[in-house]
């Protein structure tokens, strides 16, 4: 690890203003003390935000809105998100083991980078790690990496699970910028695709903080799935999951929502396809027909081509599984 | 593993030289070759830190990067949890703070001050084993033992939450502590039997 300066903050405008290009928050670190382990974060200081951001989750006059410093365990254990956003909880227990929910926070889960194996490896050319020096996965082990949506300079997934949840449930992100300015992103719009700048993970401005994320109040708490596929049943990165949620009335689909992991750079939505489910009766055949249009056009790399019909399977089990949460 | 630096080796006789140079030049000098050094090379800091680690306090000088297992076991020789892969990937290295399970290899030592940290060794009371020690024991929990610390935090902490309902709950709720011996049916048992106790 390279050596570093620490300090710690309990209010918004302090961590703010120390804040600049070679200063990382630090919350759980799950991540970022692995990624400066391996030299691939090297800031110059850290200051620790655990006591600056809030640990709550409360309900407002739209929704919800939870603390960025709520962790992981408390997040998916909490009343409301099981009673009003389970699909929230579904995810979250999805991912990683329980000492690292324990300590994971939620604005660092969508903070994280990704697992991509060149991405790690420092002795390997990437763009994300260092612009310009190529992508080794486009060409080399490529079976965990995206199916969509993917550049010519880099194929990495995002790995969050409840950031699958969070998109198939159109949350927003609240930060605070550097000037002390409120910003609320849209999730569709907080992470952002490689194209040209891999480097780029989100749309989170220079030096800004996470303050929460919040849930607008919706009809989806009764039919939800989350289906998670990998290499060992718990405790592994998604090779393909499914955020699926409807709004049904009767037999009759009046929304639906489809979110993935671990085909994209970005959490990923087939909006495709929950448009056609709009209207349909809920039953094999409609969730065939919507798998069938989520997988049309996807463009594997060399050893993923697997993922495709594993996501159809993935996104009709899910689908399947909504009419008996 | 090879790291990048960014100097090559030309750059660092120059530099060498010259600062070894420098040696014989006045105090202006010095003290300017003092402010690049400062700008070139990283700042390390030794932080005093004051921790709570099995209901006892150690007052301790630490470097910021040390990590809590780091400190355990290398400043207070406290060497029950383990390094495993020292990547968050095995659990070996599981202690409780503030009574939950945690991964102390991706715990900085200097953001535990103010908290309560239970390791291994903390665990028995006195001669008198923990419950769990004890059923580790009996349905042959381990054979190397070298995972068996995490294990057995990993496993109170289960039991505490009260994920015990199934064998498929404690498989998934035991996911982050890995054991290459293949241990496992045995650890499942001794958790079912404290739990049902």
């Amino acid at each position: 690890m390279r050596p570093f300066l620490f300090s710690k903050t309990t209010a918004l405008d302090q961590a703010l203003a120390k804040k600049n290009a070679t200063t990382q928050f630090i919350a759980g670190g799950t991540n970022l003390v692995d990624l400066m382990k391996k030299h691939i974060a090297e800031p110059e200081s850290l200051v620790d935000i655990t006591s600056t951001l809030s640990t709550k989750i409360e309900p407002n006059a739209k929704g919800l809105q939870i603390g960025a410093m709520v962790r992981n365990t408390a997040l998916a254990n909490d009343a409301t998100i099981l009673a009003k956003y389970p699909l929230v909880s579904k995810a979250v227990l999805a991912g990683a083991s329980p000492q690292i929910r324990n300590m994971a926070s939620t604005g660092g889960n969508l903070l994280q980078r990704t697992r991509c194996p060149y991405f790690y490896d420092i002795t390997a050319p990437c763009n994300k790690r260092k612009p310009g020096s190529g992508c080794s996965a486009i060409a080399g082990e490529n079976r965990m990496n995206a199916i969509v949506g993917y550049s010519e300079q880099c194929v990495a997934v995002h790995p969050s699970d409840l950031c699958v949840a969070l998109a198939a449930l159109d949350a927003t992100v609240i930060a605070r910028d550097k000037t002390g300015k409120s910003v609320s992103i849209p999730f569709k719009d907080f992470h952002r695709l490689p194209g040209t700048t891999p480097n780029l993970d989100n749309n989170l401005s220079a030096n800004a903080i996470i303050q929460s994320v919040h849930l607008n109040e919706n009809t989806f708490a009764k039919n939800y799935a989350y289906v998670k596929l990998r290499d060992r049943d718990s405790y592994a990165f998604a090779l393909v999951s499914v955020a699926a949620a409807l709004n049904l009335s009767g037999n009759k689909i009046v929304e639906a929502r489809l979110a993935s992991g671990g085909v994209a750079h970005k959490p990923w939505r087939w909006l495709e396809a929950e448009q056609f489910l709009k209207g349909k009766t809920a039953n094999a055949a409609t969730f065939e027909a919507a798998a069938n249009i989520a997988i049309k056009g996807l463009k594997p790399l060399a050893h993923n081509g697997f993922k495709v019909p594993m996501l159809k399977g993935a996104i009709e089990t899910a689908l399947q599984q909504c009419l008996n949460p | 593993m090879k790291q990048e630096y960014n100097f090559s080796r030309r750059f660092f006789l120059k530099t060498s030289s010259a600062l070894g140079a420098l040696a014989f030049i006045p105090k202006g000098v010095k003290a300017f070759y003092e402010e690049v050094k400062n700008f070139i090379v990283p700042k390390k800091e030794q932080l005093p830190l004051t921790v709570s680690i099995n209901k006892k306090s150690y007052a301790i000088k630490a470097d910021t990067r040390t990590t809590l297992l780091d400190l355990l076991r290398e400043e207070l020789n406290l060497t029950g949890a383990k390094k495993g892969c020292d990547h968050g990937q095995c659990g070996a290295c599981t202690v409780h703070i503030d009574g939950e399970r945690a991964l102390s290899c991706l715990t900085l030592a200097a953001m535990v001050p103010g908290k309560q940290v239970t390791t291994i060794e903390g665990l028995a009371n006195g001669d008198q084993l923990h419950p769990m020690q004890q059923a580790f024991l009996a349905c042959d929990g381990f054979q190397c033992g070298y995972c068996t610390p995490g294990q057995i935090m990993s496993a109170v902490a289960c039991v505490k939450e009260g994920h015990t309902k199934s064998v498929a709950e404690i498989k998934e709720f035991m996911s982050g502590n890995l054991c290459r011996c293949g241990a496992y049916n045995g650890i499942v048992e001794s958790i079912q039997k404290v739990a049902a106790s």
